[in-house]
């Protein structure tokens, strides 16, 4: 099988070429960490919160959280006083049931950290109160029980009925948590949206560099036209480079969003294994993309001058920048970036915990880059031979 | 009528506004060797890489086994040595010759056995496990003209094949090439070096863009009258000859 040696044979160049294989595993993992110091010290900002009316139960829990101070306010005039000459960082205020968070918004680690730091204890404190419901609860029935052996059969499980429907509706109903911002929106420098969007880009930044190189040598030294001598497919020839070039794409994919995703502590609430499929789809995208580029370059270096010029723009469309308000030419213009359906993608998994059955759409765009990409390069094979 | 095995009717190419070849007629039969001359930059390999449809005649038509080229399948009884040595630089002498090998459809049985034969005619055998960057400029055509030679192809196609390759390694090859015709093989070889010229059974003379001479070696001496293919070519070029 022709397909087979020619799989063979990059990757024993490839493996036989150090420095490449550096470039292709070791840099991104430099990268990373790099990322990963750099944002996670972000992650110990000491944070101020002030509450107003909140019940003991939550405030405990908060004070509880490391690099997290509380101050209580009587008034909400005081505690919005202290928020604007920025003695804290953010106001929680109770409403019986609901609470209202108002924050700074000046630094959004601390607007992520009062969020995250909140919630944790608002699900500790709910999680006691469970608790002693529960604890309540067996009590009851032991009372119950008790009262079984009294009395007769009917009686009882009327009775028990009637117990059940009283204890129930209390404290299940979820508290609802509203937030507002004194600077921006929910959306300013969260952390958490830019780090998948990042990841991607390095996905892709990093396999387009080397599958671009990969055809060029074989271009730049003659094999290529030697080995369109041979009685072998185009196809074959483009197929074999995407095999091989997206079987080490894998191993470089899987190693870039474990450690983003582990280094970085991110929260992922969709399916990791999801994750990991996009990203793939989109460097096999990118595979085929550096292919087709390379056609362009006489030289490495020319390849590297695709870089500013078609890399480095897509990772304006990738959703680090919300599009809606663009010019509508941008808005059409963004539809040709295959990073902005991976973007949007891996942040509906990663945030919203987005299903891949869900994403239809975004997976149909990134194929048919994929398909038209590859018959483009297979087609481009022409200009070496005609048949 | 004898069949052709290549055959370029009226070839002309041009690159851009640069005419490189204005009519080239040329034919090539079963077991015969044919030699193309003509000065650098004459267009030789522009023929060599039009006949194997690398490159698009502006005008005419290359035949390779009485079909019209470019055609993928004709390619595999094809052997074909470029200009340059197209080698996988990181891989070693065999790694290239059986990657070869395969992509000219060799059947895996017979690829060791034809692997062993032709790295004994370039007198490579003992240098095929090391790694092609290792390799001096003379192994390295070797190495390529072993590539061509897999498989025993019907037509061997062979632009300039023995550029660095020293006087008795030389008379090796030319040996082989002497038995590959006689097997009823033919051989479409450039060179620059013209007592290679005299070996061959026709000479094609390259000049202008056209085939200005296309005969044996005998019949060309003859007709320009002098004692060399060498002064055919100069005389033809219209080089004054140092002769007193
Ligand atoms: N791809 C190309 N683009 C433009 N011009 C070309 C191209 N390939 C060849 N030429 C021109 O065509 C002419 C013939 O080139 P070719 O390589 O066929 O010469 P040659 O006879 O093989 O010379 P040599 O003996 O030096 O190998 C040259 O003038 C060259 O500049
Ligand atoms: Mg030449």
């Amino acid at each position: 099988m022709r397909i087979i040696a020619i799989i063979e044979r990059i990757l024993k160049e490839l493996f036989r070429d150090k420095r490449t294989l550096a470039l292709m595993f070791i840099a991104p993992i430099l990268v990373m960490l790099l990322m990963s110091v750099i944002f996670n010290t972000n992650s110990v900002t000491n944070v101020t919160v002030g509450t107003v009316g909140v019940s003991s139960k939550v405030t405990n829990e908060i004070k509880k959280i490391k690099h997290v101070h509380l101050k209580t306010y009587q008034t909400q005039e005081k505690a919005k006083h202290a928020l604007t000459k920025q003695k804290i960082d953010a106001v929680i205020k109770q409403n019986g049931h609901n609470y209202h968070i108002m924050y700074a918004n000046t630094d959004a680690t601390k607007t992520a950290k009062v969020k995250l730091a909140f919630q944790n204890a608002l699900t500790i404190s709910n999680v006691k109160a469970l608790k002693q419901a529960l604890s309540k609860s067996t009590q009851a029935n032991t009372q119950l029980k008790a009262q079984i052996l009294a009395l007769e059969q009917k009686v009882t499980q009327q009775k028990v009925k009637k117990q059940k429907a009283a204890q129930s509706p209390q404290s299940q109903k979820a508290a609802k948590i509203s937030n507002t911002y004194v600077y921006g929106d929910h959306n300013t420098g969260y952390y958490d949206k830019i780090l998948p969007i990042l990841m991607s880009f390095f996905v892709f930044f990093f396999v387009f560099l080397i599958s671009g190189m990969a055809l060029l040598k074989e271009r730049t030294s003659g094999t290529l036209n030697r080995l369109l001598a041979t009685p072998v497919k185009r196809s074959v020839i483009i197929f074999g480079y995407m095999l091989s070039y997206g079987i080490l794409a894998v191993i470089q994919t899987i190693l870039i969003v474990l450690i983003v995703v582990w280094l970085l502590d991110i929260e992922v609430v969709g399916s990791m294994i999801a994750v990991v499929i996009m990203n793939l789809l989109l460097a096999l995208v990118a595979l085929a993309f550096g292919i087709l580029l390379s056609t362009f370059a006489n030289s490495e270096f020319q390849m590297m001058q695709f870089i500013p010029l078609v890399i480095v723009p897509q990772i304006f469309f990738s959703g680090l920048v919300p599009l809606d308000t663009m010019p509508t030419w941008i808005k059409a213009l963004s539809y040709l970036i295959p990073l902005k359906y991976s973007g949007e993608a891996i942040n509906g998994i990663i945030l919203h915990g987005t299903s891949i059955f869900d994403l239809g759409f975004e997976i149909t765009m990134l194929l048919l880059f994929l398909v038209i990409l590859t018959s483009l390069n297979i087609w481009g094979l022409r200009r070496y031979r005609k048949v | 009528m004898q069949t052709n095995i290549l055959e370029l009717e009226h070839l002309a190419k041009s690159f851009g506004k640069k005419r490189v070849l204005a009519d080239i007629n040329l034919t090539v039969i079963p077991g015969e060797i044919i030699g193309l001359i003509g000065p650098s930059g004459a267009g030789k390999s522009t023929v060599i890489k039009i006949a194997l449809g690398m490159e698009v005649a502006t005008n005419g038509t290359a035949k390779i086994f009485q079909k019209e080229m470019p055609n993928r399948q004709l390619l595999s009884d094809i052997g074909y040595m470029a200009q340059t040595d197209a080698l996988y630089m990181s891989l070693t002498g065999y790694e290239n010759l059986h990657f070869f090998g395969v992509m000219k459809g060799l059947k895996a049985s017979k690829l060791a056995s034809a692997i062993e034969y032709v790295a004994a005619v370039v007198n490579l055998t003992a240098d095929l496990n090391r790694r092609v960057v290792e390799y001096s400029g003379g192994m390295m055509r070797r190495l390529s003209l072993a590539i061509a030679l897999l498989g025993d192809p019907q037509l061997l196609i062979l632009d300039e094949p023995t550029v660095g390759i020293d006087p008795a390694l030389r008379q090796q090859i030319w040996a082989e090439l002497g038995r590959i015709k006689m097997t009823g093989r033919s051989i479409l070889i450039t060179t620059h070096v013209m007592d290679e010229a005299e070996l061959v059974d026709r000479v094609a003379l390259l000049l202008d863009g056209t085939v200005m001479a296309f005969d044996t070696p005998q019949k060309l001496k003859q007709l320009y009258q002098v004692d060399s293919v060498e002064k055919v070519f100069l005389k033809a070029e219209g080089v004054e000859t140092c002769e007193s």
